[in-house]
């Protein structure tokens, strides 16, 4: 995994004291809040409903377990026992005193890591697939580009403040599981003809207020032309996108209203004058940030098909959580192990600092010390022995993580909402406890299959609502909560945007309007293997319409 | 009704005032009802978040039910309570504690 150099150390160091002088001045009063706002900003400090919150980086989701265990540590020192992992790979604190902020950092930088730009009009965490180096179905691993797009878009001068936010994800195989589709930049790492790696490049795609898909605006840009390409392509938006107005200053607005071809177009001539310049990364320098990323030493454990089979023969449970939260390694005797966060009646992406330390010694002890956060809002430990899966299972249980339920319909995403958001209109932590806990029976849930369910608690989309196959928006009205249903959302390498079903649910109604609508898929769909999102794009909305609406219809 | 909110600098607390100064719970805060209180709890506002006491200022519309402030809107009862999915955090947690104690 990527290692500090000298540079990145002297310049996170430097932030920390920076920042710590900040804060030193904002408590004596030598600062107003609207000076140090800003400043704050910039270093991940928001305020929230009941304190302030930081978010820390966690670039492309990788983690090693000495960094879990600093995570853990603030958790349990600085806040109050758990930490949030969010959507964007990232973890939330909700309870620092501001004043203890400084320590954090410092902390932090101490295992290579900060809070900078994770918030602000600059380029924030880059994101990938967080299978990232484990994936059968990958070309190549995709992190080398993130770290690179990383170390350029640090306090980068000329794009640090740009029109408004600015996300970049990566994914290196067909089967996208980064939504690269719904961010400002998609990168899609492949091999072209002559077995050169290169990227198929998507722009203007997003959620929010706008829901946008991206368009691809460039089939392969060889790898060396990263830099220059995202370059040229940054400048036409800095120099075009709106400022006058927040909810129109995001890429995806630019590209919508100049056309993609246009805009494509305006990046060429942009990327002309850039092309082969100083920004061409040079095949050493990627080769070197490459080798921080090489795979760890996957000796042969052969035994572990036997270990497996007799383990499932054993133990139901572990057989299930192997068919659910397991995957395919490019390595036939390793496996990829989705952690759940997401345990039945629980707040989604939470994980206390015992849980965070235990799946520390986890990676350590099985899954060379690497540990990934997926933007689903679960842990990762991408190479882990076959052989080894029932300890691993086994430890999972003892501390309550080892929830058999990834991609079904109780692996919610939800946003923080208004249980803890000072933008939110509507809980949302709740709503997904609830629905978590109508849909416990597992039994039932894999009867149902892949559904992605995800919720938000305002239209700012945090919980990605807009790509669930079931989508939940709350909104406020009448001051009281109302959740809004889309469907036929998806985030994949086929994404579509979902679709408003009808008026809106409130919070005692909307668990009974989810089961209606998976009642309604079981009953239509032309097999078991159909699923949610199929039967959906097949029958469109009129079926489901139907099912929540028909009462409301005959007595109009 | 009118009670004066804001999040207190140094840690972020949701705090309320109250006529001996800004407190961690709403129950006890300054309950005005008419115009001139108002006007009032807003300078009050004004010139705590000038000498940097606190941010987020907030005159926010309350109701007294029993003697007991209850803010209108869900935002400001969740600010006043703590997350509802955890009564074990915010200010929930004191009496929660306190009960369990007991
Ligand atoms: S979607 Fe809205 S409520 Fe949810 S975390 Fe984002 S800003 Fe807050």
């Amino acid at each position: 995994m990527y290692r500090y150099d000298e540079f990145d150390r002297d310049f996170v160091h430097a932030r920390v004291a920076e920042f710590a002088d900040q804060v030193d001045r904002r408590l004596s009063g030598r600062i107003t809040e609207d000076q140090f706002r800003p400043l704050r900003l910039m270093n991940g400090v928001y305020l929230q409903l009941h304190a302030y919150m930081l978010r820390v980086a966690i670039p492309y989701g990788t983690l090693s377990s000495r960094q879990m265990r600093m995570l853990a540590h603030i958790a349990r020192t600085y806040d109050k026992g758990y930490g949030h992992f969010t959507t964007r790979q990232n973890i939330q604190f909700n309870w620092p005193a501001l004043s203890d902020i400084p320590a954090i950092l410092a902390d932090l930088a101490s295992v290579e890591m900060h809070a900078i730009q994770t918030s602000g009009n600059c380029i924030r965490n880059v994101t990938a697939d967080h299978f990232a180096g484990a994936a059968a179905d990958e070309v190549a691993d995709p992190r080398p580009y993130a770290e690179i797009l990383r170390q350029w878009s640090s306090v980068h001068p000329e794009f640090s403040y740009l029109p408004r936010k600015f996300k970049i994800a990566v994914t290196g195989a067909v089967r996208d599981r980064a939504a690269i589709q719904v961010h400002d930049i998609g990168l899609h790492l492949k091999k072209d003809a002559d077995g050169r790696l290169g990227f198929a490049v998507y722009v203007g795609g997003g959620q929010g207020r706008t829901p946008i898909i991206a368009r691809k605006i460039r089939d392969f840009l060889p790898e060396e032309h990263l830099l220059s390409y995202t370059t040229a392509i940054m400048r036409v938006y800095n120099l075009h996108g709106r400022r006058d107005n927040k909810y129109k200053a995001r890429i995806k607005i630019l590209v919508h209203e100049t056309g993609a071809d246009e805009f494509a177009r305006q990046v060429e001539a942009e990327w002309a004058a850039l092309k082969d310049g100083q920004l061409t990364l040079p095949d050493a320098d990627i080769r070197a940030i490459e080798a921080y990323f090489a795979p760890p030493p996957l000796v042969p454990r052969p035994e572990g098909d036997e270990a497996v089979k007799l383990a499932r023969l054993d133990s139901r449970s572990f057989s299930e959580w192997l068919q659910q939260n397991v995957v395919t390694h490019r390595h036939p005797d390793y496996a990829a192990v989705t952690i759940s966060l997401k345990g039945i009646g629980e707040a989604p992406g939470d994980a206390t600092d015992e849980q965070m330390d235990a799946v520390a010694d986890l990676a350590e002890r099985y899954a060379f010390d690497e540990i990934r956060v997926s933007h689903e809002q679960n842990l990762i430990l991408p190479h882990v022995a076959r052989a080894d899966l029932k300890a691993v299972y086994d430890e999972l249980v003892r501390i309550g993580l080892a929830t058999a339920n990834s991609n079904l319909i109780t692996d919610i995403i939800a946003c923080p909402g208004l249980d803890y958001c000072a933008l939110a209109n509507a809980r949302s932590i709740p709503v997904a406890q609830e629905i978590s806990r109508r849909f416990a029976a597992l039994d039932r849930q894999r009867d149902i299959g892949e559904l992605k369910l995800k919720i938000s608690g305002c239209i700012n989309a945090c919980g990605h609502h807009h790509v669930g196959h079931i989508g939940i928006l709350g909104v406020e009205k009448k001051g009281a909560e109302l959740y809004q249903i889309t469907l036929g959302g998806s985030g994949d390498e086929n994404t579509s945007i979902g679709e408003i079903i009808g008026r809106g649910f409130g919070p005692d109604e909307i668990t009974d309007a989810i089961e209606t609508i998976v009642e309604t898929y079981l009953a239509l769909r032309s097999a078991p293997s159909e699923r949610f999102i199929d039967t959906y794009r097949r029958l469109g909305p009129q079926p489901f319409k139907e099912a929540l609406y028909a009462g409301e219809v005959r007595a109009a | 009704m009118k009670v004066l909110t804001a999040n207190r600098l140094i840690d972020g607390e949701a705090v309320w005032y109250a006529a001996d100064g800004w407190q961690e719970t709403i129950q006890g805060a300054e309950v005005v009802a008419d115009k001139d209180g108002e006007a009032r709890l807003e300078a009050i506002g004004a010139a705590a978040y000038a000498a940097n006491q606190v941010l987020d200022v907030a005159v926010i519309d309350v109701v007294l039910a029993d003697g007991v402030i209850v803010p209108t809107r869900l935002r400001e009862r969740i600010r006043a309570a703590g997350p509802t999915n955890r009564n074990d955090l915010g200010k929930q947690a004191r009496s929660h504690a306190a009960s369990a104690a007991a």
